[in-house]
């Protein structure tokens, strides 16, 4: 422990460490040994089941594996990557994928902003109100797909009916929601709007609280218009919580899987990069090119963080809490 | 703040929490309704049930899906109570020392966390697939409780060290003070301080293991027999599984009343601690 310690010191330890500290070289090494030992379990098992993981699925991704057939496993470079990249099926899914990712995070950016607006300013119902928008979140995200598709199902539905009562006919009762690619989609991310909309506008809540209340006022006395002091005072002020609350949805709506696999199974060309990536291992058993499309998914989310961090400039030590 | 509404306002504001509040609860009461219904009324596309029935309930608890449902339930139960368990300990240790002691290598790990959080879930079960099933973790709890641990620790060790950052640190140096060692120092003054926030951290770890369906559909097979632990698979994972009793008479009722009981525990923490999970959630993402 000894060692690690003074290697760690020597390696950042005076610049990092308080001046106050420094005289008291003893207190400051058992302090060092005491936050590695704490910190170090869960180091150790985040690294545990995602590097080791990840290191093996690129590993993997070089050969040709199937578990059916135990004569496949021989190595092949990057052939796996070749095939995939050059398939309309993955582009067809980084598509649906990015899509889906697109239209929920603006509807879900601005029902949640009008939420968080509503519950910052709310008087009477406050508590309820709060109460109830957490719902959601807590239901697990299979529970929702299986009460939207169930909604939709021309079978078992209320959604088509009711919209044939409302259009006095226009819209078939009928209507096979999941029998088309678009309406399939347009039910997907009902379900998944749905069930995150509240976390969003509970991030946008805080970042709201954060916003100076004297600028607002300054605004309002000035004669600025509701939108004008949204635009100009509340959105500005708040950008930061706003960016990172996209990120973190942004994120978990690329990878979709639950509502798609429930909903559709990928069926009318649903198919997310997340679905796609179960399908070659788990139903069709290849391991070498499931893993391939593992490490590309990890490479999309990079590279979406990436965009996030370089074009919007989302500060992410935010998130880190440091 | 609220000085400054006007009852016009006020009113307005209360007007408007309408709609949240059907749009929240609509697909909530459908589904209530669905398990509701009684054997072929399910498919009479009616929002509210006309004839209300405890069949499906019946069916899923001592009936035909019993052996698929019951064990479903323990091991979702019991899983995810290990799984919140270990990760809130591991990260409880691990945000103390990021929040409290000065030492190289926070960074990494902050930074270790914040990688694992947006790594895609999806993308470790083909490696996990294929070592788990050469390890023999394919279908045990040990299997699912270890990946669930990836998705509860980042999330588990920013909100905490935010929470940590909050505590009155002056009661843990004059512990010191008295002659306690840091050890001692943090057990008996910083833990029951920490408590709330670790209680906090808790929920919303079980909320996500709980919700979990990519590790739950991948790494397990069978829901086994109940208290034998020879499955791992956890009711989300199973709820696919279900089986209508005949041709006439859809799973869907069965699924709706399965969704139901498996909604229960976590609305019923909801109610009760809405505050804490609201300021967990934002904690970690919104620095305050």
């Amino acid at each position: 422990m000894t060692a690690t310690v003074e290697q760690a010191t020597g390696e950042q330890g005076p610049a990092h460490a308080k001046p106050a500290r420094r005289r008291l070289s003893d207190r400051a090494r058992q302090e060092r040994a005491l936050g590695w030992k704490l910190a170090a379990p869960a180091l150790i098992v985040m690294l545990a089941v995602v590097a080791y993981p990840i290191i093996n699925a690129v590993y993997l991704s070089l050969f040709d594996k199937r578990i059916t057939d135990p004569h496949s496993g021989s190595f092949i470079w990057f052939r796996n990557y070749k095939v995939i990249l050059t398939d309309s099926l993955w582009w067809h899914a980084v598509e649906v994928s990015t899509l889906i990712m697109v239209i929920t995070v603006i509807i879900e950016f601005v029902l949640g902003m009008a939420l968080a607006m509503v519950m910052n300013k709310i008087i009477i119902p406050r508590r309820t109100l709060r109460t109830i928008v957490l719902i959601p979140y807590s239901i697990i995200t299979v529970v929702s797909a299986y009460g939207w598709q169930y909604a939709f199902a021309p079978t078992s539905g209320y959604i088509s009916k009711w919209l044939s009562a409302i259009s006095g006919g226009a819209f078939d009762s009928n209507y096979d929601w999941f029998g088309h690619h678009w309406s399939a989609l347009i039910a997907i991310m009902c379900s998944e709007v749905w069930k995150t909309t509240p976390f969003m506008s509970l991030l946008l809540l805080a970042g709201l609280a954060q916003v100076p209340g004297e600028l607002q006022e300054a605004a309002e006395v000035d004669g600025a218009t509701f939108w004008e002091r949204l635009r100009r005072v509340t959105l500005p002020s708040m950008k930061a919580a706003i960016m990172v609350a996209v990120l973190f949805r942004a994120l978990d709506a690329f990878r979709i899987f639950d509502n798609i696999f429930i909903m559709t199974k990928g069926s009318q060309s649903t198919t997310s990069v997340g679905v796609l990536a179960y399908d070659q291992t788990l139903t069709r058993s290849e391991v070498g090119l499931g893993s391939a499309i593992s490490v590309l998914l990890f490479v999309c989310v990079v590279i979406i963080t990436f965009i996030f961090v370089k074009v919007f400039r989302t500060d992410l030590s935010r998130v880190s809490g440091d | 703040m609220a000085a400054e509404i006007s009852p016009k306002a006020k009113a307005w504001l209360a007007v408007a929490a309408v709609p949240i509040i059907i749009y929240t609860l609509l697909p909530i009461g459908w589904i209530l309704s669905l398990s509701l219904k009684g054997g072929t009324s399910i498919n009479d596309r009616n929002y509210f049930p006309r004839k209300w029935s405890w069949d499906s309930y019946k069916y899923i608890f001592t009936g035909g899906a019993h052996d698929l449902f019951v064990p479903a339930l323990i091991n979702s139960i019991g899983i995810c109570l290990i799984a919140t368990i270990v990760g809130v300990a591991l990260s409880a240790f691990a945000a103390y020392g990021i929040a409290r002691l000065e030492f190289p290598g926070k960074r990494l790990i902050l930074n270790t966390a914040l990688l694992t959080a947006f790594f895609p879930a999806i993308s470790l079960v083909t490696p996990l697939f294929n070592v788990w099933r050469s390890v023999g973790l394919y279908n045990t709890w040990l299997g699912l409780i270890i990946p669930y641990l990836s998705l509860t620790l980042p999330i588990s060790i920013w909100t905490l060290s935010a929470f940590f950052r909050q505590i009155p640190w002056e009661m843990e140096q004059a512990a010191q003070v008295d002659g306690a060692t840091s050890w001692q120092a943090f057990r008996k003054v910083v833990l029951p301080l920490a408590a709330p926030g670790v209680f906090t951290v808790a929920i919303i770890s079980f909320f996500t293991a709980w919700n979990d369906f990519v590790y739950a559909t991948s790494l397990s097979s069978t829901p086994g027999k109940a208290w034998h632990f020879d499955g791992a698979q956890t009711v989300p994972a199973t709820l696919g599984y279900f089986t209508g009793k005949s041709n006439f008479i859809p799973a869907t009722g069965f699924v709706a009343a399965a969704a139901v009981v498996v909604t229960i525990p976590v609305v019923i923490l909801v109610l009760f601690f809405q505050k804490r999970i609201v300021a967990g959630l934002t904690a970690g993402a919104v620095k305050g």
